[in-house]
């Protein structure tokens, strides 16, 4: 019988009852008395000089309150970029100031010039067309080699040039896998564009700031993924606000993806604008607006060789990538292609030699920043390709080249510098083999052929590393902020539990997992605890949620929390049965003392520390909450294996998935059921990226897929029924979950498990095509096909 | 959106009375133009919705056998209205946009819109089909003059298309990844005295007829009639989902499809 709570139940999401009753509370849900409406008046070209904004006209259209431009924030602060790099040479990055509005120059199509804030949003719209903006347009660097050719337009004329940071990972290794590299039996070599997506969460992004003239108190409302992280950054860096006279709150936030992590200007603006103003402002962003704003994501260009001996060992492994930062460098932008990247170049495999170099570039498009994966997607997409490609080159069977090459023995530190806790990569490839049905391929392609269809199957096993930590480490890896998460656990007098999280729902569940962990280590019912997250104001200092870190850290600090009320509750258990605590044992919701047949229940306990009559005061204090930051001592890493079955069309070049089989190590489960839904969203998100997304520039820097008339994203249509299995669990060793991580997984092992599954398609049609850049669209692979 | 006047007239005489006013425009489903009019591309003074129109509404055969079908009519109304009489055209409305594209979008609206991607021009042309307003009767031929491009005057409206129909017919259309709208879709009709086969999503003119396979399937009205022909890529559309090279192979596939389901 499946448990019905508690740690591995598949508990039914209770926040869902609301989702699809349409009775989510969203940021835009929220209407404020008296509020104002901005609508920012966006650069049309990718780059220019502002030479004038005249608002005269403007200012005296209806409804009009305030024009605000980039000169009203002269001596305001910029958006901070959260992550200093180092370079090769020990040099600090290239680190552009970042303006609410656009001063001197505009930087890309959709870079705020001016926000009219009206009575209406129609009004603001209306009075935005009346602005007259004299921009002299100047050459936009839109592709990343000719940002970085001598005499190229710089992005910002205060910089040297468009290169942000070069930086070489690990530096000390460069001689050695270069050396091993040319002396090797075999090198294989792949260039490839791992390209750039939109994120496109459900819920476009929404800003409210309130001003509260009483108490001098602002507030933020927001589609945020991390409250408190908005807080700190508007607070100390742009605005000036101490933290004390400011709150953030997110609400339910719809979706994310990373893209909701980062401090954006129109936060600041509404925050900033509302005191001016002394009413409340409010932007919600138009789709089309969030093709222009919102940070976007990959976008690389690498080149990857890999070493092996004769008998497929691999020898050492080296990337070049190009990393496209857009125009100015977001949140957590710099961290993506460097620390999140190069850190999981190693995989699954144990290549003694790796180097890594990166080359962040600005260009004249939107910033780019953390989505889904973060770094992890593109390190796993350009080691599996060319392991593939290897495979084909030597002649040795995919799955036993890899297989030939795992990590077997753990803790594994690996040559980029992080050590791995606990894995079995061989169980998940024969779960995923298993699932798969890969031993009766052949009776497949039989039926695939009789259609006048090439069937083609693709392998990808991925390691990822989620619960960035510890912050000390980040601290000397340049991090601006510590990764630690925190909990206060609340007990009432009658028992209910009020957990206050600083991790929050995107979407994730925590409502219904979070619980379940309370309700397994007291031994009561779910449904007695209670998740607050998403405001500064009722909740501890938290860092948020994004790298699949919320069960794993935040759930960790929910349980050192939950261990003091616990041991403080056997205190108070052990004086109301004149025991010893160190004989109170805790179970099914009860206190008994050992050896004994004394019981006294959880609500005993609860209402004594809150009714003390009878209570050991002389030793500890009233009540029963307790708070618990928890700061991890390494990554967690969740690892597994992909199997892709597609069908291509050699007359249209049309990829269908017909199967996918996922098979993922994610160590202790929670909650099953939302687990296998963390899974099939990624796995939509990864097989979205291999086959169908696309942000495209043309050379003048305008975004040619800015609607979903051309940017395709992907339906229930074209996504196979997934077989996802995640029996296979060596639990994290260094957490008290033994819990790893699941929301990126999906996206991170998916893309080259279906790249793989084409290219073997294509070469068992007969056609010598060894790669072809993502997406896989109809025309690019005919294009293929037919050069 | 900017401001505009929604008049909801019952007869063709008061739309066309309503659509003489200045920067009128009539309003089918909305599909096409009330996007439009949120991204403030297009702002009509006034909508004249057709909907309420019941002498534009449905399907029916005239006296030469001809399928006449409403201006107003929505596609999922062409769809289940013509199964059985004329199972090329039901197949084709089938596979416009979604169900909701499908139950407010209009025949007439399409076809006046004449969008170079659009599935209903393909089958005008190649059934030789007249479209009727309420000024006179365009032929097909002359109808579909390039990309968006009609004779249609201001406030003339579409109030019936009158559809040959022929002894077999078939509609391959391949999607356009993101809009789902035809990247290229091929109509395949053939009648007594020969073959048409009309096509949209391919050309920067527009919907067009292939007059070289129509001429080699009427005299063999099989695939294999046109695995030998070419088309030139010149004038095909290139843009982010397929090349002018792609879209003219795709023509080619796709019209020996149609036959084949045709046959």
């Amino acid at each position: 019988m499946p448990k019905d709570s508690g740690i591995g139940a598949s508990t039914k999401r209770r926040e869902d009852v609301r989702f699809l009753t349409g009775r989510g509370r969203y940021t835009d849900d929220i209407n404020l008395r008296g509020q104002a409406y901005v609508h920012f008046l966006r650069s049309d070209v990718a780059h220019g000089t502002l030479k004038g904004v005249d608002t005269s006209a403007a200012e005296a259209m209806p409804g009009v309150i305030r024009i605000f431009t980039g000169a009203d924030f002269e001596g305001v602060g910029g958006l901070p970029c959260g992550w200093q790099i180092t370079d090769r040479q020990g040099n600090p990055m290239q680190e552009p100031p970042h303006p609410v509005l656009a001063q001197g120059k505009v930087r890309h199509v959709g870079d705020p010039i001016a926000a009219v804030v009206a009575d209406s949003f129609e009004e603001a719209r209306d009075a935005a067309e009346a602005i007259e903006v004299d921009i002299e347009e100047l050459p936009a660097v839109v592709d990343m080699k000719a940002a970085l050719a001598d005499g190229a337009p710089k992005v910002h004329d205060d910089l040297s040039s468009n290169l942000c940071y070069d930086w070489g990972f690990v530096e000390d290794n460069r001689q050695a896998v270069d050396d091993a590299i040319k002396g090797a039996h075999h090198v294989t070599t792949l260039e490839l564009v791992n390209q750039r997506l939109a994120p496109n969460a459900m819920e476009p992004r929404v800003a409210i700031g309130d001003y509260a003239g009483h108490n001098d108190e602002s507030t933020l409302y927001t589609t945020s993924q991390n409250p408190h992280v908005i807080r700190l950054l508007m607070g100390a860096f742009v605005l000036g606000i101490p933290e004390h006279k400011l709150r953030v709150i997110a609400p339910d936030v719809g979706g994310g993806f990373g893209s909701k992590i980062f401090h954006y200007a129109e936060e600041a603006f509404c925050t900033f604008a509302a005191k001016q103003l002394k009413r409340p402002v409010k932007w919600t962003s138009t789709r089309t607006e969030a093709f222009m704003s919102d940070a976007q994501g990959r976008d690389h260009v690498t080149k990857v060789e890999l070493a092996l001996d004769a008998e497929g060992n691999f020898l050492a492994y080296r990337t070049d990538t190009l990393a496209n930062m857009g125009a100015y460098l977001s949140t957590f932008s710099t961290s993506v292609p460097t620390w999140l990247h190069g850190t999981l170049a190693a995989g699954n495999y144990k290549t003694p030699l790796i180097y890594v170099n990166v080359k962040a570039v600005f260009t004249n498009t939107v910033p780019v920043d953390a989505y889904r994966g973060a770094g992890r997607p593109e390190a796993t997409y350009q080691l599996e390709r060319v392991i593939d490609k290897a495979a084909r080159e030597m002649g040795i069977d995919p799955v036993e080249l890899r297989r030939r090459n795992f990590i077997t023995e753990f803790p594994y530190a690996t040559p980029v510098a992080v050590e791995y806790d606990t894995g079995d990569y061989a169980a998940t490839l024969d779960k995923a083999l298993e699932i798969a049905d890969w031993d009766s391929f052949d009776k497949r392609a039989e039926e695939s052929a009789k259609k006048g269809l090439w069937r083609g199957r693709g392998i990808n096993t991925y390691i990822e590393a989620c619960g960035i930590a510890p912050s000390a480490l980040v601290g000397q890896l340049g991090a601006r902020a510590g990764l630690y998460e925190s909990a206060t656990v609340r007990v009432n007098a009658t028992g209910g539990l009020v957990v206050m999280t600083g991790s929050h729902s995107h979407g994730q569940g925590h409502e219904t997992a979070f619980p379940q962990v309370i309700a397994e280590m007291i031994g009561i019912d779910a449904n007695m605890v209670e998740i607050v997250h998403g405001d500064t104001a009722n909740t501890p200092m938290g860092m948020g949620t994004y790298g699949s870190r919320s069960i794993a850290v935040g759930g960790s600090a929910m349980v050192r929390a939950t261990e003091k009320i616990i041991a403080k509750a056997k205190k108070i258990a052990a004086h109301l049965m004149e025991a010893s605590d160190a004989d109170i044992e805790l179970k099914d919701g009860a206190f008994t003392v050992a050896g004994t047949d004394k019981s006294v229940a959880w609500g005993d306990v609860t209402l004594a520390a809150y009714v003390p009559h009878n209570y050991p005061l002389e030793d500890i204090e009233p009540g029963l909450e307790e708070t618990a930051f928890y700061d991890p001592s390494n990554f967690t890493y969740p690892a597994g294996a992909y199997i892709c079955e597609v069908e291509v069309d050699p007359e249209t070049g049309k990829v269908t998935v017909d199967r996918f089989a996922a098979a993922d190590d994610f160590g202790n489960v929670i909650n099953p059921m939302i687990v296998e839904g963390q899974v099939h969203g990624g796995l939509a998100q990864g097989l979205g990226q291999a086959l169908l997304e696309n942000c495209v520039y043309d050379e003048n820097g305008q975004l040619l897929s800015a609607t979903y008339m051309d940017y395709a994203m992907p339906r229930a249509d074209d996504l196979p029924s997934y077989r996802v299995d995640h029996s296979c669990q060596t639990p994290c060793t260094h957490n008290p979950l033994g819990v790893k991580g699941c929301g990126e997984a999906g996206a991170i092992g998916s893309p080259p498990a279906v790249v793989n599954a084409v290219v073997d398609a294509l070469q068992r049609g007969g056609k010598d095509i060894t790669h072809i850049d993502m997406p896989l669209s109809p025309g690019r692979v005919w294009a293929a096909m037919n050069v | 959106m900017h401001n505009f006047e929604l008049v909801k007239p019952t007869t063709i005489a008061d739309a066309v009375q309503a659509l003489s006013g200045e920067d009128a425009q009539p309003l089918g489903g909305g599909q096409t133009l009330i996007p439009t009019m949120k991204q403030r591309l297009a702002a009509p003074a006034r909508l004249v919705s057709t909907l309420g129109i019941a002498e534009m509404q449905g399907v029916c055969t005239d006296d030469h056998g001809r399928i006449c079908i409403g201006g107003a009519t929505t596609h999922a109304s062409v769809t289940a209205e013509t199964a059985s009489t004329f199972p090329g055209l039901s197949g084709l409305a089938a596979k416009i946009g979604d169900p909701a594209v499908r139950n407010r979008g209009t025949i007439g609206g399409s076809v006046a819109n004449n969008d170079p991607a659009a599935c209903y021009p393909a089958a005008c042309l190649a059934t030789g089909a007249t479209i009727v307003t309420d000024k006179r009767e365009i032929a097909a031929d002359d109808f579909f003059q390039g990309m968006f491009a009609t004779p249609l005057e201001e406030g003339e409206l579409i109030t019936e298309i009158k559809f040959p129909v022929p002894q077999a017919s078939n509609y391959q259309k391949f999607e356009q990844p993101a809009s789902r709208f035809a990247l290229v879709g091929v109509f395949v009709a053939r009648f007594g005295d020969g073959v048409r086969v009309g096509v949209t999503g391919a050309s920067e003119d527009g919907v067009f007829r292939w007059s070289a396979a129509e001429e080699a399937l009427s005299g063999n009205f099989s695939a294999e009639a046109v695995s030998g022909l070419s088309l030139p890529a010149e004038g095909m559309i290139g843009d982010l989902h397929g090349s002018p090279d792609y879209r003219a192979h795709l023509v080619k596939v796709l019209t020996g499809r149609a036959v084949t389901a045709a046959s």
